[in-house]
C-alpha cells in the first residue's frame, strides 16, 4: 500500500499510529471518561468531530494563517468547535452532558486535536487533513471503548448501562475508581507493546517531544531531552 | 467562622480528596511528563499554581461581570482558553524582563502550561460549583498545592523507579502510568477525611 494513499492516511491513525494506545497523547480523557462505556463512546465521538471539524478548517486555512501566530490560531478554531460541539451535546443528549460535564470543554486542550493540526493539517490537503482527523478518531474513540469495556465490565458488573447478571456478585470497585482507570491503561499500554513487539512507532517515554508546545518553546530543557 | 471553617473544608478538599491529578485526571501530561527529577516537579507545580491563581483572578469577574451581564456563557470556552494563554504569555514576559532570576528556574514550563487541562479545567469548574470570588481563590490555591503536592511525591517515587530493572513491554510509559495508580490507590485512602474535621 502507498504509504500517502488516502486510505493508509485513514487507516494510519486507527492502528498504526493511534493516538491513545501507540502515541500515547489525550491521557486525560482517556483516563477520566473510561468509567463506563456509553460515556467513552460519547467523548470519543465528540473528539472526532471536533478533530475533522477543525483538520479541515485548518487546512484550508494553512495560508493564510501567518506562521508565527498559528498555535492561537489553530486554539480559537479548536475552542470554536467544542463550543459547537458542547451545544449539540447538551441539547440532543442531556444525560451524556451530565455525565461527561467539564471534559467536553477540555477538549480544547486534547493534545491529539492541536497535534494534528500542528503536524498534519497545517502541511497536508483538505482531503488528506479529513481523512487523517477521521482515522485518528475513530482510533481514538475504539481505544476508548475498549479500556472503558474492561473497566465497566469489571467494576459495575455491567456493558453500556446494561447490567450483566450473573456479575453482579463479583463486582470490583477498584476498576470505576481513579487508580483502576490508571492501571488497565498502563497494562493496556503493556499488552499493545508485546503484541508488536516494540516495532510500532518510535515509543515515546513522556518527554517534550510529545508536547504540542515543543515546538513553540525551544527551551534548552526541551532541547536536552529530545536527544 | 463558619465562612473560615468552609474555606478550610475547601482549601483541603482540594488538596487531599478531589486532587486534580489523582482523581480526577486533569493535568495528567505535565504529570507524567515534567517528573523524572525534583527540582523539575517543584518548578512546574509552582508555575501551575502560580497560573491558575492568576486565571481564576481573572476568569470569575470576566465570567460573572461581562459574559453573564451581557448573556453571552456559551463563550466561556473560547474566552477562558484565550484569557489562559494570553495570560501566560505576559506572565512570561513579566518575568524576563523583571525578575530574570525567577525566569530563569520557571520560564521552561510556562509555554507548557497553556495546553495544561487543570488550569482551564480548575476555572471552569469554580464558576459551574458557583463558589463566591473568595472561595475560587482558595479552591485554585488548592488545587495548585494539590498538583505540587502529587508531583513532588510522584517524582520521587520515579527516581526510585529509575534504578530499578522494569519488565521489557513496562518500560516507559506502561510502568510510569501503574506507578502513578498506587499513588492514587493511595490518596484515596483519604476519601472523607476533611468533612470530618469539623465534626
Amino acid at each position: 500500500m502507498n504509504k500517502n494513499s488516502n486510505l493508509s492516511i485513514f487507516f494510519n491513525g486507527i492502528l498504526k499510529e493511534n493516538p491513545v494506545l501507540m502515541l500515547i497523547l489525550g491521557t486525560c480523557p482517556t483516563l477520566a471518561t473510561t468509567s463506563n462505556v456509553f460515556g467513552a463512546f460519547g467523548m470519543g465521538v465528540a473528539t472526532l468531530m471536533v478533530l475533522v471539524c477543525s483538520n479541515i478548517l485548518i487546512s484550508m486555512l494553512r495560508k493564510i494563517i501567518p506562521d508565527n501566530v498559528r498555535i492561537p490560531c489553530y486554539i480559537v478554531i479548536i475552542a470554536g468547535f467544542v463550543t459547537v460541539v458542547q451545544m449539540l451535546i447538551n441539547a440532543f443528549f442531556p444525560e451524556l452532558y451530565d455525565m461527561l460535564g467539564v471534559y467536553i470543554a477540555l477538549i480544547v486542550v486534547n493534545c491529539i486535536i492541536l497535534g494534528r493540526a500542528e503536524m498534519f493539517a497545517s502541511k497536508n490537503t483538505v482531503i488528506k487533513s479529513a481523512l487523517d482527523g477521521l482515522g485518528m478518531g475513530i482510533g481514538f474513540t475504539l481505544a476508548l471503548c475498549s479500556i472503558a469495556t474492561i473497566r465497566e465490565v469489571l467494576g459495575a458488573a455491567s456493558f453500556a448501562g446494561i447490567a450483566i447478571p450473573f456479575l453482579a456478585d463479583y463486582k470490583i470497585e477498584f476498576f470505576v475508581k481513579a487508580p483502576g482507570g490508571m492501571m488497565v491503561y498502563a497494562l493496556m499500554i503493556a499488552l499493545v507493546y508485546a503484541i508488536t513487539s516494540g516495532k510500532g512507532p518510535k515509543k515515546k517515554s513522556f518527554s517534550c517531544s510529545g508536547c504540542p508546545g515543543a515546538n513553540k518553546c525551544h527551551s534548552k530543557e526541551c532541547e536536552k531531552e529530545d536527544k | 467562622m463558619d465562612a473560615f471553617k468552609n474555606l478550610v473544608v475547601i482549601l483541603l478538599s482540594s488538596v487531599l480528596v478531589n486532587n486534580y491529578v489523582l482523581s480526577r485526571f486533569l493535568g495528567i501530561c505535565p504529570f507524567l511528563g515534567v517528573s523524572k527529577k525534583i527540582n523539575q516537579a517543584v518548578g512546574m507545580g509552582t508555575s501551575v499554581t502560580i497560573v491558575m491563581l492568576l486565571a481564576t483572578l481573572a476568569t470569575w469577574p470576566i465570567q460573572h461581570f461581562v459574559l453573564d451581564s451581557f448573556g453571552l456563557s456559551y463563550m466561556q470556552t473560547i474566552v477562558f482558553i484565550l484569557i489562559i494563554a494570553s495570560l501566560v504569555q505576559m506572565l512570561e514576559i513579566f518575568l524576563k524582563k523583571f525578575v530574570p532570576s525567577l525566569h530563569k528556574d520557571l520560564g521552561v514550563y510556562l509555554p507548557l502550561i497553556t495546553t495544561n487541562c487543570a488550569v482551564l479545567g480548575v476555572s471552569i469548574n469554580n464558576i459551574t460549583d458557583s463558589y463566591t470570588f473568595v472561595e475560587s481563590i482558595v479552591s485554585s490555591l488548592g488545587v495548585g498545592l494539590g498538583f505540587l503536592l502529587a508531583m513532588v511525591l510522584f517524582s520521587g517515587l520515579r527516581s526510585r523507579i529509575d534504578e530499578d530493572e522494569v519488565p521489557k513491554g513496562f518500560r516507559g510509559v506502561a510502568i510510569t502510568l501503574l506507578a502513578a495508580s498506587f499513588i492514587s490507590l493511595a490518596f484515596m485512602g483519604l476519601t472523607g477525611i476533611v468533612d470530618n474535621i469539623f465534626a
